[in-house]
């Protein structure tokens, strides 16, 4: 199972990355030689397999609806690359 | 005491509780031998000696008014994905290189209590992706073994300053082989725990149903230590298991005659190195003098645990490094026209190529009209592999084999075959899609005196028989070898 260059630009528009030509013809050719690879576990009958998306037997966390002390808005903007006002700087989206 | 970088943690614990040695002195032990030994193994992305100064006179002074722990005054080194406030926390990404973290993770928390101190940040490679630490955007990391091999990853960093003595013991994240393969390559012992024992909040997400934070230290006992102060419940991360720490260290001793150790033969097979093979098989006979019982498992999907570690992982990592955006913190692209531009530009710019291939990788598998072909079938294959253990340990308390296929590899030998370097992680993923716990205790070295690891297995919170076996596995096993020290 090979992925085509045009499968690998649409991709990439789904993982917000911008590839340059020769990285689009190299990802190609990885990604078409690891799907090969993963292509491996079609061999297997898993008609009858539950899925596991987590190794523990888990059900959901609970907790008191309660207020507790979180991130103060100046903490929570020191990492912006561009901020104001209290509030994370976008490039004009409307 | 004429260096103290020789000494083990317990034997530096003990020092300092009898208050023969200040945590003063062995802190600046530590930064003179950093000082001195990692330009050449570049173990560490950050030191921090004025923080590890001040944390050292605090744990002096706690040592002073007995109010100490037995980690008060250790000095630790920690792995780069392991969030400190104030301290910049960068995963070896070029997209978080000024991202210093507003919070503490839960075990820097807990590590803080304990008194321990803190020396710097370790190298790994970019966002826990990689098994030889050369996908780091700052710098590779030297095995101090060899310093023209790799120490193997994604926390290089961690196992090279452990073995290097640039730091008394380590901690390290393992998401299909990242604590115990680079443990193997760097002739020290690292453990990855049982899935949901150690709190992962604080810890930068990889593969969230799959990573563990775990320690990297000399010895077994150390680890042990490591251990105790590590595990826990945490309200603050919803996957993390209602169990508290267990006594590890006073488990530790005590015989192992009549443990049933399993032996599968799947880790045996096709591709494993002759010299790994032969030490691995010495240690499984020193197990069976120590009066366990050594008895043959299957494991017969491990075949298929890497090909269903490549869709699962990618998967969730493309999810969790969607956040790295340009808005909110990290990396954001000078130029761009628009919103979409701005985002585009920031992760073409701000991701080194392993990362984008897994994301590539994650973001296809979970595509629209492929989700059901690849990660609805890789979730299936989990169930086989994690049942393949159940089996088992139904006949086994502990399983055993190699760590890692072959001893560390030259620098750049497999950097342009990804595939070829995923294979080198052939036997630790599969634990860690079970999310059982495992650890690599040195077993031996390789004709160019080159470490080698065996591998332990449990059943799910089973660390105590884990640890106790290869605590007699290390005394039985005597010395590792001399080596070159760098």
């Amino acid at each position: 199972m090979r992925i085509t260059r045009e499968e690998v630009e649409h991709v990439a528009h789904l993982a917000r990355l911008h590839l340059e030509p020769d990285e689009i013809e190299a990802y190609t050719r990885q990604l078409g030689e690891i799907l090969d690879y993963i292509a491996e576990l079609q061999e297997l009958d898993t008609s009858d397999i539950e899925p596991t998306s987590h190794a523990l037997e888990v059900t959901n966390a609970f907790r008191e609806d309660a207020t507790a002390q979180s991130l103060p808005n100046e903490k929570a903007l020191e990492n912006g690359p561009q901020t104001e006002d209290g509030a994370f700087v976008v490039p004009r989206i409307i | 005491m004429d260096d103290l970088t020789k000494l083990s943690l317990a034997e530096t614990s003990e020092l300092l509780a009898r208050r023969e040695i200040s945590a003063r002195e062995v802190a600046a032990a530590y930064l003179d031998r950093i000082e001195a030994v990692d330009p050449k193994v570049k173990a560490y992305i950050n030191v921090n000696r004025d923080l590890a100064l001040t944390m050292a006179d605090e744990a002096d002074r706690r040592l002073g008014s007995g109010q100490a722990g037995p980690l008060t005054g250790a000095p630790i080194g920690i792995k780069d994905v392991i969030c400190i406030q104030g301290v910049p926390t960068t995963c070896g990404s070029r997209m978080l290189e000024n991202f210093v973290p507003p919070y503490d993770a839960t075990v820097i928390k807990k590590l803080k209590e304990a008194g321990a101190v803190f020396l710097g940040k370790l190298n790994m490679d970019e966002f826990a992706m990689g098994s030889s630490t050369e996908n780091s955007a700052f710098h590779p990391t030297f095995n101090p073994w060899d310093l023209s091999r790799i120490p193997g990853g994604s926390s290089g960093g961690s196992a090279a300053a452990v073995a290097a003595r640039t730091c008394v013991a380590s901690l390290g994240s393992d998401t299909g082989g990242s604590i115990r393969q680079p443990a193997s390559h760097c002739g020290v012992v690292g453990m990855k725990p049982t899935y949901g024992r150690v709190s992962r909040f604080g810890l930068v997400a990889f593969a969230s149903s799959l990573d563990q934070i775990g320690p990297l230290t000399r010895d077994v006992r150390d680890c042990a230590m490591l251990m105790e102060a590590i595990c826990g419940h945490d309200p603050s991360d919803s996957t993390s298991a209602p169990r508290e720490a267990e006594p590890f260290t006073s488990s530790l001793e005590g015989p192992v005659n009549g443990i049933k150790v399993g032996v599968p033969r799947e880790y045996f097979a096709d591709g494993l190195s002759q010299e790994v093979a032969q030490a691995v098989n010495r240690a499984l006979d020193t197990l069976r003098e120590l009066g366990c019982e050594l008895v043959e498992v299957e494991l017969p999907h491990t075949k298929y645990a890497v090909a269903t570690y490549y869709i699962i992982a990618p998967a969730e990592a493309s999810s969790n490094l969607s956040r790295y955006d340009g808005v909110k913190y990290g990396f954001r692209a000078g130029e761009y026209e628009d919103l979409m531009d701005m985002y585009k530009k920031t992760r073409s710019q701000g991701f080194g190529a392993e990362v984008k291939r897994r994301i590539m990788i994650g973001t296809y598998a979970l595509s629209s009209g492929f989700y059901d072909a690849y990660y609805r079938k890789a979730s299936q294959v989990r169930t086989l592999i994690k049942q393949d253990f159940l089996r088992a340990f139904e006949k086994c308390d502990v399983i055993a084999g190699p760590v890692a296929p072959t001893t560390a590899f030259k620098i750049g030998e497999k950097a342009s075959d990804p595939l070829q370097m995923y294979l080198s992680d052939i036997f630790t993923i599969p634990v860690n899609l079970a999310g059982v716990p495992g650890l690599s205790v040195p077993c031996g070295v390789d004709k160019d005196n080159l470490p080698v690891g065996l591998q332990l297995v449990s059943n799910y919170f089973r660390e105590d028989i884990l640890l106790k076996v290869a605590y007699n596995f290390e005394r039985a096993r005597g010395p590792m070898p001399d080596w070159p020290e760098p």
